[in-house]
């Protein structure tokens, strides 16, 4: 995420190298290039103006009370400051009051929020013990709502729908009577993407809202809008009032400077940011973290939080015995592997961790290379799995044949199994809860 | 909130004037701010950088038109204010490749027409609205359906060959796009089709595997069809900001882009970004997506794109 903005505002301050003092004439090229780096992350470019502005007062006033400071680490730590608080001060939860709590999402086409909805549906199901009920309200644009009940279909949410009316008021209504019936105490409502200047289906999205009255009503925009995304985010703000925000497809290189712009023009928190095609790659959203990441600062936080949630501890504990006993198995590799693949896809999750940005950039991560991996345990009898040291020649051969894959992969395989195996041993004397990431062996050189 | 105390209320409705200004239209706040001067000063050339800025042209791109006019505002010492703006047209028209015209044609049928994108920009639709226009033409269209990833693709892709009347080819969902592609452009061999659009899954760019696919559907297409894909069409939506830059590149580098086609062009956004994209990959602009109907796609005409850049709301183009 941000990587080029990160990239950028290095740049911006490597100039700063070997200056004593910031004064007025070495501190302006250094403001451009931010301000280039923001307005090339497709911040607005009047906001990027005065967000170095901002920096510029800060930074020439702060820099008398802190004489031992660098230049350069104070630019970093105002820059920080000023995003931090542009972007807001602490993560805003979703509202969900009512029975039903009834969630709107709007949005223009194809920015995502179909299959935000059903991700959605997942956390508040899997994150707040909620009862979802899906509602396919696009009634315009052909398949959207075979679209959302197939999403249901995948994540077990059921998905309200009425293939034959062209109300999404009375589709939403009538759903939400329903949930009332069934006992669904979350109803989360997709609508149709439309444009901000189309009167007609505006009005339709503010009905829908006078009609719904939801708790909790979702702008849904790709992070990779550029400088139209204040135009947008303020018409429909005053036409439906939102309550927060979503940044979708906030993989890789999307810099994703809209939801600065966005939160600086209307205002509204950004609640959820959403990457990747899984349907649990959604991320609460926290602008401390988010500053913290545009600067190149890691995110160590998200990552533990990440890992928690879907690491049982206990399971943790038992690996952690067999570990030390060095009775660490092949069913024990691919049950890992299982709850990293839950995580998330891998590249995003080390791009986490500090200063992986850049070494994730050279780097290519091939979630397939999982799949290998898979097939070759998966073609190993339940006793070859929990005795590695039984695998000789025929064995392997027959593995080989069995996943599709060379011997030579296999014994490499294999080989790298035991290394990582004796690593983890000599790791679990010290601490190591991830000794999987450094194993892998997954990354290859560009 | 605490943006607003750091900015304060007056700098945040200087913005917000600021973005209100812009919809009065480059033209007006030009032609204002040059009464009574008759020659292009700094001034001028700041207002120009910012619309340009707006429109989602990017910095790098800004830079050079605005340094191309400052050349020839150097060479040609008197530049009137009514000049200006066909100066600017020309000089940004430049930049643009031109389109080469060969629509479906090929000596021997059918036409490969493969379209790429990332998620959401209207690929689907725009499969659909080419159908409709090359049936107008009087040709026969065949789809495929090499979008086996996301739910319902298939499905959206099958209701668009209805309302057209193309033929339509897909097997079930997760099967292999490059062998949909190859049977459908066999399909297409067979029937004496004259176009055949093959729809692929949106993916992010930065994914390599996905990459990869796209990859092997080209080739699966060349080995139905010796010479085909004859288009690869990337489709951008008129939204995207500087990202499209990175989509540009990595889809170039693994399908050998033809074409672009801006999506989404009846919004506010400008979809600037495209003068770069044409100037830097040499790859014409071949169509522009302006509505959900079938018939709103349009043949890329670069006067009214660009005026439109500099206009406060795109009417039609």
């Amino acid at each position: 995420m941000f990587e080029s903005l990160t990239e950028r505002l290095e740049m911006a301050f490597k100039h700063l190298k070997g200056e004593s003092k910031l004064t007025e004439v070495n501190i302006a090229s250094t403001l451009k290039d931010i301000r280039r780096a923001l307005v090339a992350a497709d911040v607005h470019y009047k906001i990027a103006r005065e967000f170095t502005e901002k920096v510029k007062e800060e930074a020439l006033g702060q820099q008398n009370r802190l004489r031992n400071v660098k230049p350069g680490q104070l630019l970093v730590k105002i820059v920080h400051e000023k995003l931090t608080e542009l972007m807001g001060s602490d993560a805003v939860d979703i509202h969900l009051t009512g029975n039903p709590a009834i969630v709107l999402i709007a949005g223009l086409q194809g920015s995502g929020k179909t299959t935000f909805s059903a991700k959605l549906a997942k956390y508040v199901r899997d994150h707040k013990k909620k009862r979802p009920l899906l509602v396919a309200c696009d009634v315009y644009r052909p398949a959207a709502i075979e679209q959302l009940r197939v999403l249901g279909e995948q994540i077990k949410v059921e998905v309200f729908s009425d293939e034959e009316s062209k109300d999404p008021v009375d589709i939403a209504r009538r759903a939400v009577e329903y949930a009332r019936q069934k006992g669904y105490n979350v109803v989360i409502v997709d609508t149709a993407g439309r444009l901000s200047i189309d009167d007609e289906m505006m009005r339709e999205i503010k009905s829908l809202k006078e009609a719904l009255k939801p708790s909790e009503t979702l702008f849904v925009v790709d992070a990779m809008t550029g400088q139209d995304a204040v135009n947008t985010a303020k018409a429909f703000n005053e036409v439906i009032d939102y309550d927060g925000v979503v940044l979708t497809k906030l993989d890789g290189d999307t810099r994703g400077g809209a939801a600065l712009s966005i939160k600086y023009v209307v205002g509204k928190p950004l609640k959820f940011v959403s990457h990747g095609e899984k349907l649990n790659a959604l991320d609460v959203f926290h602008p401390e973290r988010m500053a913290q990441r545009i600067l190149g600062m890691g995110d160590i936080v998200t990552l533990v939080e990440k890992a928690q949630a879907e690491i049982d501890e206990r399971e943790a504990r038992r690996l952690e015995k067999k570990i030390r006993k060095n009775q660490f198995d092949f069913n024990d590799f691919l049950a890992q592997i299982h709850q990293i693949r839950r995580m998330g896809d891998l590249k995003s999750l080390l791009s986490l961790l500090p200063g992986m940005n850049k070494v994730l950039k050279h780097i290519e991560i091939d979630d397939s290379a999982f799949k290998k991996i898979e097939a070759i345990i998966l073609s190993m009898t339940p006793e070859e799995r929990a005795n590695p040291q039984i695998l000789n020649h025929s064995r392997k051969r027959r593995i080989a044949r069995g996943s599709g894959n060379d011997i030579h992969e296999v014994n490499q395989f294999i080989k790298q199994f035991e290394q990582m195996r004796k690593m983890m041993h000599q790791l679990s004397k010290g601490k190591g809860m991830f000794p999987l990431m450094q194993q892998f062996g997954l990354g290859k050189r560009r | 909130m605490i943006f607003k105390k750091w900015w304060g209320k007056s700098d945040k409705e200087a913005v917000e004037q600021g973005l209100q200004k812009t919809k009065e239209g480059f033209w007006g706040r030009l032609k204002r701010s040059v009464l009574g001067k008759d020659r292009v000063d700094d001034d001028m050339l700041d207002q120009i950088e910012e619309a340009l800025i707006e429109a989602d042209v990017g910095v790098d791109t800004t830079v050079e038109i605005i340094q191309r006019l400052e050349q020839r505002i150097a060479r040609d010492k008197y530049i009137s204010t009514d000049e200006l703006h066909q100066i600017l047209i020309d000089e940004i028209g430049s930049m643009l490749k031109d389109t080469s015209d060969q629509e479906g044609g090929v000596s021997e049928p059918p036409y490969v027409i493969l379209i790429v994108g990332v998620n959401g920009v209207g690929k689907t639709t725009t499969i659909g609205k080419l159908a409709y226009r090359y049936i107008q033409q009087g040709k026969t269209v065949l789809m495929g359906a090499a979008d086996t990833f996301r739910a319902a693709a298939i499905d959206q892709l099958k209701i668009w060959a209805e309302r057209t009347g193309a033929q339509f080819y897909a097997k079930q969902m997760g099967a292999d796009p490059a062998a949909v592609a190859y049977e459908a452009v066999q399909q297409a061999i067979k029937q004496h089709i004259d176009v055949v659009l093959i729809d692929t899954a949106g993916r992010l760019h930065n994914k390599s595997h996905l990459m990869r696919e796209l990859a092997k559907i080209r080739k699966a297409l060349h080995k139905a069809k010796p010479g085909a894909p004859h288009e690869v069409l990337l489709v951008l939506d008129a939204t995207t900001g500087q990202n499209a830059f990175e989509q540009c590149k990595q889809f170039s580098e693994v399908t050998e882009v033809t074409g672009l086609v801006l999506t989404k062009l009846d919004g506010t956004a400008k979809g600037g970004v495209v003068i770069g994209l044409s100037h830097q990959f040499d790859i014409p602009i071949k169509y522009i997506g302006v509505g959900e109907q079938m018939d709103a796609l349009k043949t890329f005409d670069k006067r009214a794109f660009l005026e439109a850049l500099f206009s406060p709301q795109r009417a039609d183009v």
